[in-house]
């Protein structure tokens, strides 16, 4: 009963907080971030607060000293592999399960002292979408809302809205057992945003749909971090490329790396490019271009070549291949795979233990 | 608030079959076990005005009808409480209302007065059939009226017993079991207790029922289901709580 520990937290009551990104994300391990890309999402107010958040089931730890910060207009992925701690962290995020200690604080309410201002602003979708099979899908989107606090005036216009963003026009009078998954799940979106909560929670949204549902869903996703901000757990590496502005990478229950996608992206990489001339030079003159550090022939006229961060090298290449008629004829960038990327950063972690 | 999810309640279970099944079914026993008194009431009838200050027919009757019904709930509240909360844990669906802005005090009596207002559907319908003598006779309203608020209060307190039951665990058929197990021995209670055993008659709903099914309803029964009943919805509440707590 004494499990919460709460903090002391001078905003809380407080509409919004404006603070910016100054103090590092705890558990950081990531290049230190670089003013460009936070600057425009700083200006954005924050929506969503987590500090030290921790949680145990028996001896072990599921969740350990967690902090995230969620800002309007961000979609941030929760990166990790099974059993990481992903659900649970979203779960106490919605406060569907209490955190043993740390604290929340949603559009500046506490979730543990105010509960239902805060939860007004949260919509969640778990990992098994919470459908009542037997009702139809707009009684059962009507009853969301009601929930929900969604003015009665407001409700049917609501619900017309909410159903043209999910595709699911047509299917207002059917019963939400018999739609196929694809559908339920849009079912499940759409009972997350019906009341237009600030901060909207996703756990797995994509998990077993088919590839058109999971880019209809992958869109509607983007569509909404714009007027909203998004939190989505998944396992799915492509996932976080195509609709993530910034990813948490979570393991065995603590974030290790945080930092936006793109940065993720390139997280551990070394530039190089695959290069095809087709009257090639030998193999030391291309080692012997200044910034080259290795040189690897893959066909006759292929070649992988990985050089230094600092230089340009693909504008030098390309001048000495006109200059000594190589004819270059391809320069493909070699792209770091995220699963490698993914990998990396947690067998990194795994190391430092 | 407490509206909304009462109102959800009672709209599912009539979208559930089974639903329509058993109230068509109870309907009928009434019917028939109705048309029997009323059958051996008439027979007797011409013996009893003969006896001065005999007794009329909402108590040779209606007494019995209620007395009746009153043990078929007890073996059929268990099946829809079983739903309320074991269901919604199984099918993962209780996170909605876990998330949702609503506390766990509303979630509790919505999902009460939901399955009361379909109860209330029941006793009102076995009051209406007895209501249909008045086309022939002089009723005692009073004894009538007292048989249907102790049938509301004793279904009142199983529904709590059974809505507490279903919210211990995650197999809706578990919480019919016990639910059904638990109200058999407090029925066992009754039925073994001596009649001057006045502590374990304190005990069982069915007990305190006896008094309004004479027509003497007496305020400490009427305190007895209530706190019976609020016990078992506070016990809720602090589960579901709980729920917070433990996962």
């Amino acid at each position: 009963m004494l499990y919460i520990k709460r903090q002391f937290d001078p905003c809380a009551g407080k509409k919004f907080n404006f603070e910016f990104l100054e103090a590092p994300i705890l558990g950081y391990i990531g290049p230190p971030s670089q003013p460009t890309i936070e600057c425009m999402t700083a200006i954005a107010p924050l929506t969503l607060s987590a500090r030290n958040l921790c949680r145990r089931s028996g001896q072990r730890e599921i969740v350990r000293d967690v902090s995230l910060e969620l800002r309007h207009g961000e979609v941030l992925g929760l990166l990790g592999h099974n059993g990481a701690g992903k659900s649970t962290t979203l779960q106490m995020l919605t406060g569907a399960l209490l955190p043993q200690s740390g604290h929340i604080e949603i559009c500046g309410y506490d979730l543990a002292r105010q509960p239902a201002q805060a939860k007004a602003h949260i919509g969640f979708l778990p990992e098994i979408p919470p459908l009542y099979r037997e009702m139809r899908v707009d009684d059962y989107l009507l009853f969301a809302a009601k929930l929900h606090r969604v003015p009665r005036a407001k409700i049917a216009n609501d619900l017309a809205e909410t159903k043209r963003r999910c595709g699911l026009q047509g299917d207002g009078n059917k019963i939400i057992g018999t739609l196929s998954k694809g559908y339920q799940q849009r079912v499940g979106i759409a009972q997350a945003i019906i009341h237009q909560p600030e901060v909207i929670i996703l756990d797995e949204p994509t998990v077993g749909l088919d590839p058109s549902q999971i880019r209809d869903i992958r869109a509607l996703i983007r569509e909404l971090g714009d007027a909203h901000s998004v939190i989505l757990s998944t396992h799915l590496l492509s996932e976080v490329a195509s609709i993530c502005d910034r990813v948490e990478i979570i393991h065995h229950g603590r974030l290790i790396y945080g930092d936006s996608s793109e940065r993720m992206q390139q997280y551990g990489h070394q530039p190089g490019f695959i290069v095809t001339l087709l009257s090639p030079p030998t193999l030391a003159e291309l080692q012997g271009i200044a910034g080259v550090q290795q040189v690897e022939q893959l066909s006759a006229t292929q070649f992988r070549i990985l050089y230094e961060a600092e230089v340009n090298l693909s504008s030098t290449l390309l001048a000495l291949a006109a200059q000594h008629g190589w004819q270059a004829e391809q320069l493909v960038p070699l792209q770091a795979r995220l699963e490698d990327v993914f990998m990396q950063i947690t067998q990194s972690d795994a190391e430092k233990i | 608030m407490i509206l909304t999810i009462a109102h959800k309640e009672f709209r599912s279970l009539f979208a559930i079959p089974s639903t329509w099944l058993i109230l068509g079914v109870l309907q009928f026993i009434f019917a028939w076990f109705f048309l029997a008194r009323l059958d051996a009431f008439l027979q007797v009838q011409a013996q009893l005005a003969q006896i001065a200050n005999a007794p009329g027919a909402t108590l040779a009757v209606a007494a019995p009808l209620f007395g009746t019904l009153a043990l078929i709930l007890m073996m059929l509240i268990p099946v829809f409480t079983m739903r309320l909360f074991a269901e919604e844990r199984r099918n993962q669906t209780l996170a909605l209302l876990m998330t949702a802005p609503v506390s766990g005090l509303h979630i509790v009596l919505g999902k009460f007065f939901g399955l009361m207002l379909f109860l209330l559907l029941i006793v009102a319908s076995c009051t209406l059939m007895v209501l249909s003598l008045a086309a022939g006779t002089q009723l005692d309203i009073g004894l009538l009226l007292s048989n249907a608020l102790g049938l509301l209060l004793l279904v009142a307190s199983y529904a709590a017993l059974g809505l507490y039951i279903s919210s211990l665990t995650a197999q809706p058929v578990v919480a019919a079991i016990v639910a059904l197990a638990a109200l058999f021995g407090l029925w066992l209670v009754e039925v073994s207790a001596v009649d001057s055993d006045i502590a374990w008659n304190m005990v069982a709903p069915t007990s305190h029922f006896q008094s309004f099914n004479i027509g003497l309803p007496n305020s400490v029964d009427i305190v007895y289901f209530v706190v019976f009943s609020a016990v078992f919805l506070l016990l809720t509440i602090r589960r579901i709580h709980n729920n917070r707590i433990y996962g």
